[in-house]
């Protein structure tokens, strides 16, 4: 029988499960089923017993809690992951979309001599074993990625897996006690998860006008801001954007953001990475100004426009407004 | 301080990249040039230096075929004094964990305190070769990170993660991989384009910087690709041109309209 499969679940401060880890919970539950084996779930910190028994409700069968090492750091996680995969043989390692889980599952890889793949969006079981599907190239092929040799380790893309909850389970709490290396203990957290910009709302808009780069300085967000308000919609940003300052951080969309599904997004000056499509994807309809042809989101945009944005999103929001009160 | 600047070469952005069925590989013929992401790094490593810290050396260390120089070069012109290219048959389809392998063995002949990377390589995408070469040389690391202020022998790095912006102290040495945020990369004079190819440059092959040969290129690899697919066919969305831009807006209302979405 192969080992079973291993999750890392993040958490905020106050010991918060993260949505991709729970969703990476869930489908390592779904594949040790058919591999006939079991998920386990790697937590470290001070995470409350019922916290941590609670994973068994996405599947988990064993929670290995690690108390005294520190959360928000990739490595001295890797030092708990490898000796729990060492001490009980897993077979695999799984980590839902995000950041963390990338510098993990590399610290993983070198650790244990094992293959990685990454931006993961799908997996099967297959004669016994799991195969990774990953997109390459902007999402232009996909690739069926097998393990030589384990632990396999698998870094899933952003939203890829499904949380599903299922009933009665509870999942048996372990403490494990682990010395960290004498590197992990050289990065040291000042201060995390610090919300940079004004708190603003985007989840619940029906339409969202997302602004990037290509509107070229911060002071031309209110382009995209008139626009949104014309529209009755808010207005959202790419990492690119946030990092720079022009806009708050709680506007952001994407890997490391927020995923959104609005009626309407409009995308202007925006590439389209797939690190911002993967929050924004499941929109009902995607209309992106570029005045790039061959920018990425041309690709997966219901409708694309080529051109300037700073000639067309004036006369947009005018045509709007026009719209609505005639 | 001695830094060491990891940069590959990658198609040229212009360049449509595609898989070869027929060796399931990346499809390398065609421009390249160097990652733009790896010039943040290198801009980086020119900043720490012109900030005051005493930077004896900045290495372009790179692992590909021969081709490759070609980035060095570029990397140099950029602001690298010398460069370091591992380059061996035996290396070609080297996965993740073989590549950060191989890197790792040639950084540890340079020692350095410090090395950069980029966030992504344009081709290959995986944005963890940092952490796997950190990992082996025994170091801390951070990857994304968008601004680095040293002080006393440590690094006080800010990036963004999940829960917002992190900032986190790091020891030195370290290896960090930088977002393209994190600066504005200067184009290189023409005078440090033309003095490039007369900077030194040292040519290794495994056995030059002690890499187990079967722990790299196809032989030594973790993964294996079973099958290329293309991607489920989606309806491609209509594409217009902005020529006249009153007539543009009129179709994009229309287009809102007619989902009902004014
Ligand atoms: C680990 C990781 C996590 C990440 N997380 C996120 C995330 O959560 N969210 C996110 O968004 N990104 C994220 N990124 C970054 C992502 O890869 C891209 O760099 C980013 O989304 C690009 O933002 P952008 O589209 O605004 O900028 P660019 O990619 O620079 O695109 C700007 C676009 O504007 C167009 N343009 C320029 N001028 C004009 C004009 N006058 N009119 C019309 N169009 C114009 C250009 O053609 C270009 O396509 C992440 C990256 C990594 C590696
Ligand atoms: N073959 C290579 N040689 C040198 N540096 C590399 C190589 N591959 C990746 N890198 C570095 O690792 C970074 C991240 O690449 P990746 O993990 O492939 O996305 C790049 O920006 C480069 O700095």
């Amino acid at each position: 029988m192969a080992g079973g499969i291993l999750v890392y679940a993040l958490h905020d401060d106050e010991g918060n499960f993260n949505k991709n880890s729970l969703g990476a919970i869930s489908e390592a539950a779904k594949l040790a089923g058919e591999l006939g084996t079991e998920a386990a779930v790697v937590v470290v910190g001070e995470v409350a017993d019922d916290g941590c028994a609670g994973l068994g409700a996405y599947g988990a069968s064993k929670v290995y809690r690690a108390k005294s090492a520190p959360e928000g750091l990739a490595q001295p996680v890797v030092d708990v992951m490898a000796k729990v995969i060492a001490d009980e043989g897993f077979s695999y390692a799984l980590f839902g979309g995000g950041l963390l889980g990338f510098e993990i599952g590399a610290g993983l890889t070198a650790r244990l001599n094992a293959g990685v793949t990454m931006e993961v969006t799908e997996v099967k079981a297959q004669d016994g074993k799991l195969v990774a599907e990953r997109p390459v190239l902007q999402d232009s092929a996909i690739v069926d990625v097998g393990y030589v040799g384990e632990p396999g380790i698998i870094i899933g893309r952003l939203n890829a897996f499904d949380v599903t909850e299922r009933d009665g389970g509870s999942a048996e709490v372990v403490d494990v006690e682990v010395e960290l290396s004498e590197w992990s203990t050289k990065a040291t957290m000042v201060n995390r998860g610090e919300q940079r910009g004004e708190d603003v709302n985007i989840e619940d808009a029906d339409i969202l006008v997302g602004g990037g780069r290509g509107l070229g300085e911060a002071a031309n967000f209110k382009l995209a801001e008139e626009l949104a308000a014309a529209l009755g919609g808010a207005v959202a940003a790419t990492r690119a954007v946030v990092d720079a300052g022009w806009y708050p951080y709680a506007a952001q969309i994407g890997q490391t953001g927020k995923t959104v599904a609005p009626k309407l997004y409009l995308a202007a000056g925006i590439s389209g990475a797939i690190q911002h499509k993967v929050g924004m994807q499941s929109s009902e309809n995607i209309l992106a100004i570029n005045k790039d042809p061959n920018a990425p989101i041309f690709e997966f945009c219901d409708l694309g426009v080529v051109g300037d944005l700073h000639k067309i999103l004036p006369k947009l929001t005018e045509a709007v407004k026009a719209k609505k009160s005639g | 301080m001695k830094i060491c600047c990891l940069v590959k070469e990658v198609p040229d952005a212009a360049v449509q990249k595609r898989i070869d069925p027929s060796t399931m590989r990346l499809d390398r013929s065609g421009e390249k040039n160097l990652n733009p992401f790896d010039t943040h790094g290198i801009e980086a490593a020119m900043q720490i230096r012109e900030g005051g810290v005493d930077v004896e050396e900045i290495v372009a260390v790179t692992m590909g075929p021969e081709s490759a120089v070609r980035a060095l070069h570029k990397a140099v012109a950029l602001g690298a004094d010398r460069s370091v290219h591992l380059t061996d048959e035996a290396l070609s389809g080297s996965d993740v964990c073989a590549t950060g392998y191989a890197l790792a063995k040639t950084l540890e002949s340079e020692q350095p305190d410090l090395v950069l990377l980029g966030q992504q390589s344009d081709d290959g995408e995986c944005y963890t070769i940092g952490a796997v070469v950190a990992d082996h040389l025994k170091m801390p690391s951070l990857t994304q990170v968008i601004k680095i202020d040293v002080s006393d022998g440590k690094l006080v790095c800010e990036r963004q993660a999940e829960y917002g912006y992190d900032t986190v102290q790091v020891e030195l040495p370290a290896v960090i991989s930088v977002g393209d945020a994190i600066n504005e990369p200067r184009y290189p004079s023409l005078k440090a384009i033309m003095g490039a190819k007369k900077k030194p440059l040292e040519t290794y092959a495994t056995a030059d910087v002690g890499i187990e040969a079967d722990s790299v290129g196809e032989n030594g690899s973790k993964t294996q690709v079973l099958a290329i697919n293309p991607p489920p066919e989606k309806e491609t969305g209509e594409i217009i041109e902005d020529e006249d831009t009153n007539e543009t807006v009129e179709k994009i209302v229309a287009w809102l309209d007619e989902r009902k979405l004014i």
